[in-house]
């Protein structure tokens, strides 16, 4: 049935589908580790047992997204080879040893250390407990940095020889190649974006209980924390989105072209396109609603500087811009909304009304899902914006793919798109189930019995009614 | 010894690691049907709901080391093992979120209990043949594959599957034996029973018939002088296989789970006889695929320095869930 399809486009639509379906998980639990790692730790400072309920409720989300970020992972570490041999061949001398310490300094320990995390506070105790919770979260953390240096390698090679046989060989550093001039920014705004992804999901989670029963003690905490993040964070990405920016416009002015919509150079300063319709037929913005010189403002800091436009660029190397030109948009659109919700609950905080401003509640509710959005639409501006390159102006990638036949690419992205939704939005449903559960006192953690919160070893006491709410909860201090 | 093969030796441990660790946790799957729905299936996931996914990382530095340390193997085999591949990771997806969506949605446990096996099943499965694809020989065209999608699929391949499935349920159900109490525990040792004569009788197959796929493999395993060495496997397989049965028999809990595994370890230097020096037979051999000497140093100081951490915690996280499972899990 997919006779007709070009195999590499296939190709190209089931790597974006499945590292696009993957990256959300990540996204989440990056922030969220670092999140109960903080809860823990404020807990074992405090002994507020207030810190301890909102660890195991977040802790039961994690757990679920954990497993669909590691299942959906494993998926990434073969698509490479399935189908992108040709790249594999190519660029495995130098990309390979870093997705080897990946696996060996990142996906070991969180792994390792998770059943601890989940299972183990009654086994090890309290300080050990933590250590494991500290373990998994700066796992999350060296896996990023690794396979991000992976990704801004393909953008700005640096650091290797060409071989005899057409592979990419190491040069003399291995400094220089995992250390390539696009890295320290993506790395800064792709983690501090993990961060505000999380921010937004429990600000929302919060302020969607605050709605319900504003005097919930557990959800002021957490829209509080949420909030503290937004307002100082956001301003923070956006100062780092830029500094990338400027460091994509040295190494990958096309791609700078696309997010512009500069089909024509400007000699002496160009315009913001705020908005309008990219038409790469005609090369002109249709529409366009602009800023005379901002755009020159922004990249040059200079409102004459010139600047140059795809014009200047052979067609068979641009980029295609329309996706590039609205996914940077929607980017950018929901990093100033989310300021915007930051600068709120400061205004909020100082007039004593932060869990009062039912307003304040339901826009943060409604951004909850924001972070995933702007994600995902950056990585779309990035690495639509680097084509028709997968090693940037060295291998194109149409050069790159696997030896296959369109009706096996299709099949096999038939049944990525048929698995992934279904059980994905299965797995995000009962994520939203356990959010939609107003956190309390006692929360119960990681539930790994059928018979209830009764345990029949007898040592821990039966089930004891929660004071400030209508549920039997357990009563069991060691439980996570 | 160059470090190619120090390499070679470093890939064979990820993969063996794997098959071994992962292999214990598939192997349950496949047989959760066969356990009670109720305490006994929550107790045997909950043997292996702390350890499943540091085992199935295994699987990550096995395929991710083959892209650094052999790009050109990696860049070859899976593509010729493409519809394989996929239905393995598919596999993967189902039997890793079970773990976690059965305890969320008690109305569709049954669902997800079905999945788990599912699976496990077609990932067995798919990993047994991509070995039987990988020994009946791939084609290769310059530095590509050169053969069509549907090669892999040969009686070998299915026979190679099937064995790799009998061989995961016999981890599975020795593991069982060693963390479960009372019936259920009962009921493991019938399994274990079972599965190790399945697992037997699919090996001798299988190592029959290697010999005879390729005329290369008949000699490595009956020319002189390698059949002194060769010889060795299968007379050990037989001792193993005595103490096995002799162990179950006898009720021990924990020797016939460790002997399984070292029946895998003598199936994996039978695979070394069969294979070495080649990573895809009689066309690639470890030093045409290796990766550049400088490659290989960078990941060797790495390795060096972090697989005795991560054996160490790993050894800590078995050890934090020691001894039997119990009725309540893990609290």
């Amino acid at each position: 049935m997919f006779d007709n399809f070009d195999a590499l486009l296939l190709a190209r639509i089931q790597f974006a589908f499945t590292v696009s379906f993957h990256f959300i998980f990540p996204a989440f639990s990056i922030g969220l580790a670092s999140y109960l790692a903080v809860l823990e730790g404020l807990w074992l400072k405090t002994g507020k047992q207030l810190y301890l309920d909102l660890f195991r409720y977040w802790l039961k989300i994690f757990a679920v997204a954990f497993a669909m970020g590691v299942v959906s992972g494993i998926v990434m570490s073969y698509q490479f080879g399935t189908n992108w041999s040709v790249f594999s061949d190519k660029a495995g001398p130098v990309i390979g040893p870093l997705m080897a310490y990946e696996v060996l300094t990142a996906f070991f320990l969180e792994a390792g250390f998770l059943g601890v995390m989940l299972f183990g506070m009654s086994r090890v105790g309290k300080k050990l407990h933590f250590a494991a919770t500290c373990m998994v979260a700066l796992g999350t953390f060296v896996s990023a940095f690794w396979i991000l240096s992976v990704n801004s390698w393909m953008q700005t090679p640096t650091g290797f020889e060409m071989g005899a046989n057409g592979q990419f060989l190491p040069g003399k550093s291995w400094w220089d190649i995992i250390f390539n001039p696009s890295f320290p920014y993506r790395l800064v705004h792709t983690v501090i974006a993990a961060y505000l992804t999380t921010a937004f999901v429990v600000g929302g989670v919060g302020a969607w209980h605050l709605l319900k029963e504003a005097s919930n003690s557990h959800a002021r905490k957490m829209f509080s924390m949420a909030m503290w993040m937004a307002a100082l964070v956001a301003p923070i990405q956006i100062f780092a989105g830029d500094m990338h920016g400027l460091n994509t416009l040295e190494h990958q002015p096309q791609k700078v072209m696309a997010m512009e919509g500069h089909y024509q150079s400007h000699p002496d300063g160009a315009p913001l396109i705020l908005f309008g319709i990219p038409d790469s037929a005609e090369k002109r913005v249709k529409y366009a609603v602009e800023i005379p010189k901002a755009s020159s403002l922004i990249l040059k800091h200079d409102l004459n500087a010139p600047l140059a436009g795809l014009d200047t660029i052979p067609d068979d190397q641009e980029p295609p811009v329309g996706i590039v030109f609205w996914s940077f948009r929607i980017m950018v659109g929901i990093g100033f909304a989310m300021l915007g919700i930051g600068a709120w609950s400061l205004l909020a905080r100082l007039r004593r009304k932060l869990y009062d401003w039912s307003w304040l509640h339901r826009a943060a509710l409604v951004m909850a899902p924001s972070g995933f959005v702007a994600v995902i639409a950056g990585w779309i501006t990035t690495e639509v914006g680097r084509q028709p390159y997968v090693i940037y102006n060295l291998l194109r990638t149409e050069d790159a793919a696997s030896p296959l036949a369109a009706p096996a690419v299709g099949a096999s992205l038939l049944a990525f798109v048929l698995v992934y939704f279904a059980v994905f939005s299965v797995g995000t449903w009962y994520i939203m189930k356990l959010m939609s559960s107003a956190p309390h006192p006692a929360e119960p953690g990681v539930k790994r019995t059928e018979t209830g919160p009764i345990r029949t070893a007898g040592i821990t006491p039966g089930p004891t009614q929660n004071p400030g709410g209508t549920q039997p909860v357990p009563g069991n201090e060691g439980e996570v | 010894m160059d470090l190619t093969v120090i390499w070679a030796f470093i890939i064979a441990f990820a993969v063996f690691a794997y098959v071994v660790m992962d292999g214990f946790d598939l192997g349950i799957g496949i047989l959760f049907p066969t356990f009670k729905v109720g305490a006994e299936r929550d107790q045997a996931m909950n043997s292996i709901a702390p350890v499943w996914d540091g085992n199935e990382t295994w699987l990550v530095l096995g395929g991710g080391g083959l892209f650094a340390a052999f790009p050109l193997a990696y860049a070859i085999i899976l593509p010729a093992t493409y519809p394989l591949i996929i239905a393995m990771l598919l596999g993967l997806v189902f039997r890793g979120v079970a773990f976690e969506f059965r305890w969320r949605d008690p109305r569709h446990r049954a669902f997800w209990d079905f999945a788990f096996t599912g699976g496990s099943l077609v990932a067995a499965m798919a990993q047994g043949m991509v070995l039987g694809a990988l020994l009946q020989g791939v084609e290769v065209s310059g530095r590509t594959y050169a053969g069509s999608w549907f090669d892999w699929l040969t009686p070998y391949t299915l026979l190679t599957g099937i064995g790799t499935v009998a061989g995961y349920a016999l981890l599975g159900a020795t593991w069982l034996v060693w963390k479960l109490e009372g019936d259920a525990q009962s009921h493991a040792y019938r399994l274990a029973f079972r599965s190790a004569i399945a697992t037997l009788v699919l090996l001798a197959c299988v190592s029959l018939y290697t010999p005879f796929l390729d005329a290369a493999y008949f000699d490595r395993w009956f020319a002189m002088p390698s059949f002194l060495f060769a010889s060795q496997v299968p007379l050990l397989t037989a001792i193993i296989a005595y103490f096995l049965f002799r162990g179950l028999r006898r009720k021990h809990e924990a020797s016939p789970f460790w002997l399984s595994l070292g029946l895998f370890l003598l199936g994996m230097a039978g695979l070394g006889v069969s294979m070495w020096p080649y990573v895809v037979p009689d066309q690639i051999t470890i030093w045409d695929a290796a990766a550049p000497e400088r490659s290989q140093i960078f990941m060797l100081v790495g390795v060096g320095i972090t697989l005795p951490l991560i054996l160490a915690y790993t050894a800590w996280a078995y050890w934090v869930f020691r001894g039997k499972v119990g009725q309540d899990g893990y609290h």
